[in-house]
C-alpha cells in the first residue's frame, strides 16, 4: 500500500511559472505571475521563466484550510481514508485539514494522532493536522492528555460530535487549554436537549412528526463557553455555527474583545429544513439545517467578519449507513469538493474576504499560519490554490473523489471551480484532475 | 393513486373517493362469504418494524377478502442495522414480486424512503409521529357513518391527550378538516408540537372548558415513558386533568360521539368504563378498520380493469 515517496518527490525540484492569473492574499488582488521551485515561492513578478503553467483569468490564492474534516481514519475506512479524504481534499483546493478526533480509536494519545499525521504524510495531498480530544474517549468525564498531545505537535482540541456538557470540566480544559496556547473547539449542543431528534425545531417538524432540534440546544452552549472564555482567557473556536441567535452571541462576544473565533459550514449557508420534507437522510447533519431567517444571518455573519472562517465539516458515510431511518441514519454530508463552488455560490462576497475565510483565518485557528493561508511572495511555502471564481458547474456523484456520495448538492448549481491545487510545490491537481 | 402515504399527500378528492369505495366493502363483508376475487394473484406484504398486532390483522384480513396473497415480514430494527440497510431488505422482498408494501415503522418519512427504492405500492401503517393515512380514513368513515353525513361543516372535532407524539392526531387534523371539521386539541404545552400555531385547529389546557361544545370527542392514549420523559409528572395528575370522568361525560352535548383509536388505557386517559358510554363509536372504528383497508388496497392495486372490478364487488 505504501505509495513510493521519492518519485513523487522529485518532481516539486523542477522551476515552473503559473501565468495568467491573478493574486488573492492578504494583501489585496493584484496580476502577477508566480515562479515555484524546490517546493516554496521564488519568485512574484512578471515575464518570469520556467515552465509555463496556466492560470489564465483565474485566481491564485493560498491553498485552502479546513479546520473540520472527519477523515474516518482509523476506525470506518469504510466510509473514507486519510488518503481519499486528503484527495477530496485536494480536489476542492485544500492544502490542509483539520482531522476531527472521533476516530475509532479516538484522538486522544499521542499514538493515534501520530497515525494520523503519518497517514497524512503518505498519502502527500495534503497537510493532515491531527486534532487532539478534550477529553478520554470523548466520554466527557477525565481530560484526555492534553499536554503530550500539544507536545506532540496538536494546537486545536475538541470534542467533536458531542460537546464537552460539564461545565466544570470544560472550565477546566480551557485553564489547562491556555497554559498550553492551545485552541478549544466546541461542538456546541446540549445533549438532554437533543436527545433523538432528527431535524430543526420549526413549523416543518411540527408536521413531519420528526423529533425536533431546538436552537437553544446549541445557543446555551455558545453562551456558556463565552462566559467560560471570559474567566478564564482561554482561545475559545465555535464549531459549525446554524443559528441566528449563536452568531448575535460570537459577535458581542468578539465586540468584548474575547478571544473567540468560529466557523460556519458551507451546508449550513445553502440548505434550509425544508429539505427534510422529502425524508431524505441526506439532510440529516448536526446540527440540523435551519431556517432561511437562520441562514440569512449566518451569512451576515460572515459578511461583517463575525464568523471567522468556512469550515466543512466533511462527514462522509458509506451507503448502507445512510440507507436507514431518519432516527437511525447518522448525520452528515460530504463537503470538500463543493465548498467553493457553494460559497461562491450563495455569498456575496469579495474574492479577497474568501480567501480570509477558506484559507487565512482558518490557517491562523489551526495554528499552521507558518506553512498555509501565507502570503504569496519569495520564501512561502507553496501551498497554493489556482481556481476560476466565475465556472458554474454541477455535482456529478461519481466524479467525486471521496469514497462515500452521501453529497447534498446534486442538482445545486455551484459557482467557482478549483484549476490547480499546489501542496508542497507538487501539483495534487492540475486542470481540475487529481494528479495521484 | 400510486401510494397511499399521508392524508395531505391523498387530498381532499382521494379521502372522498376512498370513503365512497368504502361502502362497497362495507356491503362486501355484510355477505355470508365476505370475499371477492378483485385481487386474486397480487401479494401484499406486511412490512413491520414495530408491533402492532391489531394493525396488521386488518390489513392481512383485508387483503385476503380481496383474494390477495399476503406475506408478514416482521423485523426488529436491530436486526435490520447488522450489515443489512433498510434499502436491502425492501429490493429483497420486491425481488420476491410483491405489489404491494404495508408499512409501519417508529421513524417519520419511512414509506417515502421505502418508495424510492421499490416498484410495489406503499401503504403507510403507521410511520413514527408523522401519519396514519387509514386510521382517519376509518375514522372519518365511522363519524359519516354515525352522523349520516357526508361533510363535517359546522361539527368539531376535540382531540384530547398526546398529540406532539401522535400519527393519529396529525392524519385526523388533515382529514377532518378537508371535510369541514373545526378542530380543537387539549393537552398540556409538553404533550403539543412546538409550533402547533400553525396548524388550521384551535387549543386548549382544560378539557373541562371545551368539553361542553364538542361534537366529537377523541381520546388519545397516552403512554407511560411519557412520565420518565418528564412530559407530565405523574398518570395521576394526567388523569384528573384530561381523562374521560363521569363528570366530564355528563358535560358533553347528548348527541356527542366518543372515539378513541385503541389500545385503550383504562385508568388513565378513559376512567370510565367504555362499554358504559352512551355514545362511544370505539367498536364501529374496529369494526371498519377491514373495509377501510379493503378500499385502500383495492384503489391502488386493482389497476386498469378497476372499473370492472368494482362490479364484482359492487352490490
Ligand atoms: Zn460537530
Ligand atoms: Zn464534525
Amino acid at each position: 500500500m505504501k505509495r513510493d515517496n521519492n518519485a513523487k518527490r522529485g518532481s516539486n525540484a523542477k522551476r515552473f511559472v503559473l501565468k495568467g492569473g491573478t493574486i488573492v492574499d492578504s494583501r489585496g488582488e493584484r496580476r502577477a505571475e508566480v515562479a515555484i521551485e524546490g517546493g516554496v515561492v521564488v519568485e512574484v513578478g512578471e515575464a518570469l521563466s520556467g515552465d509555463a503553467i496556466d492560470a489564465g483569468g483565474a485566481v491564485i490564492a493560498p491553498g485552502f484550510v479546513d479546520l473540520h474534516a472527519h477523515l474516518r481514519e482509523p476506525g470506518k475506512e469504510e466510509a473514507e481514508t486519510i488518503e481519499t479524504g486528503s484527495r477530496a481534499g485536494a480536489k476542492g483546493g485544500y492544502t490542509a485539514l483539520v482531522a476531527m478526533p472521533n476516530t475509532d480509536p479516538p484522538q486522544d494519545s499521542v499514538a493515534v494522532v501520530d497515525f494520523v499525521r503519518e497517514q497524512g504524510r503518505r498519502a502527500g495531498l495534503v497537510e493532515v493536522v491531527p486534532s487532539g480530544c478534550i477529553t478520554l474517549g470523548r466520554q466527557g468525564e477525565a481530560l484526555a492528555p492534553m499536554a503530550e498531545l500539544a507536545a506532540a505537535g496538536v494546537r486545536i482540541f475538541t470534542d467533536d460530535g458531542n460537546g464537552v456538557q460539564d461545565e466544570l470540566l470544560m472550565r477546566r480544559a480551557m485553564e489547562y487549554g491556555r497554559g498550553l496556547d492551545v485552541t478549544l473547539a466546541q461542538h456546541c449542543e446540549v445533549a438532554t436537549l437533543t436527545k433523538g431528534a432528527v431535524m430543526n425545531e420549526c413549523q416543518c417538524c411540527t408536521t413531519l412528526g420528526l423529533p425536533g432540534w431546538p436552537a437553544v440546544a446549541e445557543e446555551l452552549m455558545v453562551f456558556r463557553d463565552i462566559e467560560l472564555a471570559r474567566i478564564t482567557g482561554a482561545r475559545v473556536h465555535f464549531l459549525h455555527l446554524s443559528t441566528a441567535r449563536s452568531v448575535d452571541l460570537v459577535r458581542a462576544a468578539k465586540r468584548d474583545g474575547l478571544p473567540i473565533t468560529a466557523e460556519v459550514t458551507p451546508h449550513h449557508l445553502s440548505l434550509d429544513e425544508t429539505r427534510l420534507m422529502s425524508f431524505d437522510t441526506v439532510y440529516k447533519v448536526n446540527p440540523p439545517l435551519r431556517s432561511p431567517r437562520d441562514i440569512a444571518a449566518l451569512r451576515k455573519g460572515v459578511l461583517d467578519g463575525t464568523i471567522d472562517a468556512l469550515a466543512t465539516d466533511h462527514a462522509p458515510h458509506p451507503r448502507r449507513d445512510k440507507e436507514l431511518s431518519l432516527d437511525q441514519a447518522p448525520p452528515g454530508m460530504l463537503g470538500l469538493e463543493t465548498a467553493l463552488g457553494v460559497a461562491l455560490g450563495v455569498l456575496e462576497i469579495d474574492l479577497p474576504h474568501l480567501v480570509r475565510i477558506m484559507s487565512i483565518n482558518p490557517a491562523r485557528i489551526a495554528g499552521i499560519e507558518a506553512r498555509h493561508g501565507r502570503d504569496i511572495e519569495p520564501g512561502a511555502p507553496a501551498n497554493l490554490v489556482v481556481f476560476d471564481p466565475n465556472i458554474t458547474w454541477q455535482v456529478a456523484p461519481d466524479e467525486l473523489a471521496s469514497k462515500s456520495r452521501n453529497t447534498p448538492f446534486v442538482g445545486m448549481t455551484l459557482r467557482g471551480r478549483v484549476r490547480h491545487t499546489i501542496f508542497g510545490g507538487d501539483f495534487t491537481v492540475l486542470d481540475g484532475e487529481a494528479q495521484r | 393513486m400510486k401510494h397511499l402515504r399521508s392524508i395531505p399527500e391523498l387530498g381532499a378528492d382521494g379521502l372522498t373517493r376512498l370513503l365512497e369505495l368504502t361502502n362497497h366493502m362495507v356491503e362486501v363483508n355484510r355477505r355470508p362469504v365476505p370475499k371477492v376475487p378483485a385481487l386474486r394473484g397480487r401479494t401484499v406484504v406486511s412490512l413491520f418494524f414495530e408491533d402492532s398486532t391489531r394493525t396488521r390483522l386488518s390489513f392481512e384480513t383485508a387483503a385476503k377478502r380481496l383474494s390477495a396473497d399476503t406475506m408478514t415480514f416482521s423485523v426488529s430494527t436491530s436486526s435490520v442495522n447488522k450489515g443489512e440497510s433498510l434499502r436491502d431488505t425492501v429490493e429483497t422482498i420486491t425481488d420476491m414480486g410483491v405489489d404491494a408494501f404495508v408499512v409501519r415503522h417508529k421513524s417519520a418519512g419511512i414509506p417515502w424512503q421505502i418508495s424510492d427504492w421499490t416498484t410495489a405500492a406503499v401503504v403507510n401503517a403507521g410511520d413514527g409521529w408523522h401519519q396514519h393515512p387509514t386510521q382517519a380514513l376509518v375514522d372519518c368513515f365511522t363519524v359519516r357513518e354515525a352522523r349520516g353525513c357526508e361533510r363535517f361543516d359546522g361539527l368539531t372535532l376535540t382531540i384530547v391527550g398526546d398529540i406532539k407524539h401522535s400519527r393519529v392526531a396529525r392524519s385526523n387534523i388533515a382529514a377532518f378538516s378537508m371535510l369541514g371539521a373545526q378542530i380543537v386539541l387539549v393537552a398540556p404545552p409538553t404533550l403539543l408540537p412546538p409550533d402547533v400555531a400553525h396548524w388550521p385547529v384551535t387549543v386548549s389546557h382544560s378539557l373541562d372548558d371545551v368539553v361542553g361544545r364538542t361534537d366529537i370527542l377523541y381520546m388519545l392514549r397516552l403512554q407511560s415513558e411519557r412520565m420518565s420523559q418528564g412530559h407530565v409528572p405523574n398518570l395521576r395528575e394526567y388523569s384528573e386533568r384530561f381523562g374521560l370522568d363521569a363528570r366530564r361525560l355528563a358535560m358533553l352535548p347528548s348527541d356527542a360521539v366518543v372515539m378513541h383509536p385503541g389500545p385503550m388505557n383504562r385508568g388513565v386517559e378513559m376512567l370510565i368504563d367504555p362499554s358504559a358510554l352512551p355514545n362511544s363509536l370505539i367498536h364501529r372504528q374496529v369494526a371498519n378498520g377491514v373495509s377501510v383497508r379493503m378500499a385502500v388496497l383495492f384503489d391502488l392495486l386493482a389497476g386498469e380493469s378497476s372499473a370492472g372490478n368494482l362490479r364484482e364487488v359492487a352490490p
